[in-house]
């Protein structure tokens, strides 16, 4: 199906992805391709047929809930862009 | 020394036993053979003297016969495992100052059977990409080169590209690869060498940057089908921070190639022959049949019913999968970070800033299938085609010991070639290669020829969950007669 531009807009607003308006028209065109390629899909027929949820059959291990790492801030924190006295900073959220 | 770089991991691990030569020596002259090769751009970070440093620790764990499997063995490891103190980028801008203050499970691993690291090698970006061109640090070149016009530089495919021509170069024994689609698999099959994609959870996905999780997996790519196996074997485990990683033992995969298969069974699916298949590949496989048929075993015409369907279902899974994953990238707590008026400012312009364009694609895409209104239509249909799709393979290994595919539509394209404003047409290169991702089954590609321009061929082998062993057996045979010594024109030594 045909995105237009404010689904795309909309979209990159959700992924928080800055979008420059020259880059939308060709986007739309090459997302659109991808969503005409994919629709293929709806000559299956699966009715029926649960959908895939784990690749390997297994059951999802379970471990008791206790810590078991951390007390390492300056690690967590190495790679952060801005961070002071043990936290990381971002602008400012509430006036 | 040059002969140290052409050598496989067991014929220079048996080396260092009966000490013909050192650990040190052995490393020495790959970076030798790295800093020639240096134009090819298959490394984003070079680590002379981590690499150094460890294999002085590997001559001296030798000296006391306490070496283990891979103890000096020279390799790369795909820039997307992330290392202790070693910059981790998957080749992006969002990575590019990212230090991971720990080791992946894999390169623990690798590191713990005694193996020495010589850098961190380049991919697709966030191994999304089929050609290494999307990489943020440039492209990587192949060190084929076609016959008719050897100016040209070819892709090493990808998205493990840098670790596909660092082996095929001889710049290192043996490589990490991780492939999600075919990551492995088809830069093996451009290079000219062994690539095995494990069955889904064989190797531990801890410390690998995530692009499609329920996909991705780690492997070896390596010059012989033994070197694959005993990479394999180091490289494999349970690993209790990965809880989709298998808690089952980690066979002697080495010891799995006896030579031996009369009488296995060799599913030849026919949806793998769609019109316009190049007559070279249909020949190869052809050959890769006729080999089998030698040793012994029974070729049986088989069918993948849904085949045609993996593509379409695969490129709504794995974007699905990378727009969560991704969303991880803040600018926050490590990346790249634009600021902004407002922390929503600062998401959106650092995302921006950090992604390339193919994976801001994929991301946009995977938000598209997985917003309200859509995730039925999208994908939870393509879950369900992809049921179909395992559902097809189980069938099939009922009859079947193993399953001989090519591995790509063509050979290597030019640097030029790849369309970057379709990128249906560059998905086309994992047609062969995605449904087996999807069904998390064992992929191997190993080169039996070479095309009518000199470049190498590959054919794959799948195999039944956790049946590595039979994929090596019967990639050991065909090996053998095959017997591919065509060597890259651009080998630096």
């Amino acid at each position: 199906m045909a995105l237009d531009q404010d689904t795309v807009k909309k979209l990159a607003h959700l992924a928080r992805l800055d979008l420059p308006d020259a880059e939308l028209a060709p986007l739309v065109g090459e997302l659109s391709r991808i969503m005409a390629f994919v629709e293929q899909l709806s000559a299956v027929d699966t009715s029926g047929i649960a959908p895939m949820t784990s690749v390997a059959h297994m059951t999802l291990p379970r471990r008791p809930d206790v810590v078991t790492d951390g007390n390492y801030p300056e690690k967590v924190l190495a790679n952060a862009p801005d961070a002071m006295d043990g936290f990381f900073l971002v602008p400012k959220v509430v006036e | 020394m040059s002969a140290l770089t052409d050598l496989t991991i067991a014929d220079a691990r048996a080396g260092l036993d009966k000490r013909d030569f050192t650990a040190m020596e052995l490393t020495e002259a790959h970076l030798l053979a790295m800093d020639r090769a240096r134009s090819l751009n298959a490394f984003i970070t070079e680590t002379p003297d981590l690499a150094l440093e460890r294999a002085r620790d590997a001559d001296a764990a030798l000296a006391k016969g306490e070496g283990g499997t891979l103890a000096g063995i020279p390799l790369a490891i795909k820039d997307l495992f992330c290392t202790e103190g070693v910059r981790t980028t998957a080749s992006s801008r969002i990575l590019e100052n990212f230090v991971p203050p720990y080791e992946s499970t894999v390169t623990a691993n690798l590191r713990r059977a005694g193996a020495v690291m010589l850098g961190k090698t380049s991919l697709d970006e966030f191994a999304m990409g089929s050609s290494n061109m999307t990489s943020a640090f440039g492209p990587v070149t192949s060190p084929w080169r076609r016959r008719s016009a050897p100016e040209i530089k070819l892709v090493p495919g990808g998205s493990s590209g840098g670790s596909a021509a660092a082996v095929a170069a001889r710049i290192s024994m043996g490589a990490t690869g991780t492939d999600t689609g075919g990551s492995i698999r088809q830069p093996a099959a451009y290079c000219g060498i062994v690539g095995l994609k494990p069955t889904y959870g064989r190797c531990s996905r801890w410390g690998v940057v995530a692009f499609a999780s329920s996909l991705d997996q780690a492997g070896p790519m390596t010059r012989s089908v033994k070197d694959a196996a005993l990479m394999l074997g180091a490289m494999a485990g349970h690993d209790a921070k990965d809880s989709t990683s298998a808690n089952l033992k980690v066979p002697d995969f080495a010891a799995a190639l006896t030579g031996d298969i009369r009488g296995l069974k060799i599913g030849i699916p026919k949806e793998y022959r769609p019109a316009g298949l190049a007559d070279e590949i249909a020949r190869l496989w052809e050959d890769g049949i006729a080999m089998l048929k030698a040793a012994g075993a029974l070729p049986v015409e088989i069918s993948l019913p849904h085949t045609q369907y993996a593509l379409a279902a695969y490129y709504i899974v794995a974007p699905a999968e990378c727009s969560s994953n991704l969303a991880r990238y803040d600018g926050v707590r490590f990346g790249k970070r634009v600021e902004g008026k407002t922390l929503d400012e600062l998401y959106a312009r650092s995302r921006a800033a950090g992604f390339g364009k193919e994976v801001r694609r994929r991301i946009l895409i995977g938000s598209y299938v997985l917003s309200a209104g859509y995730y039925d239509a999208y994908y939870t249909k393509a879950q369900k085609v992809r049921s179909l799709i395992a559902e097809d393979f189980r069938l099939a290994f009922e009859n079947v010991d193993v399953i001989l595919t090519p591995t790509a539509p063509t050979p290597a394209f030019a640097m030029d070639e790849g369309d970057a404003a379709d990128p249906v047409t560059m998905w086309l290169n994992d047609v062969f290669t995605v449904p087996a991702s999807l069904a998390g089954l064992p992929g191997l590609s190993l080169p039996t020829g070479l095309s009518q321009d000199g470049l190498p061929l590959g054919l794959q082998l799948l195999g039944r969950p956790f049946d590595e062993e039979t994929l090596l057996r019967v990639a050991g045979v065909m090996e053998s007669a095959a017997n591919f010594t065509a060597l890259p024109p651009d080998r630096e030594i």
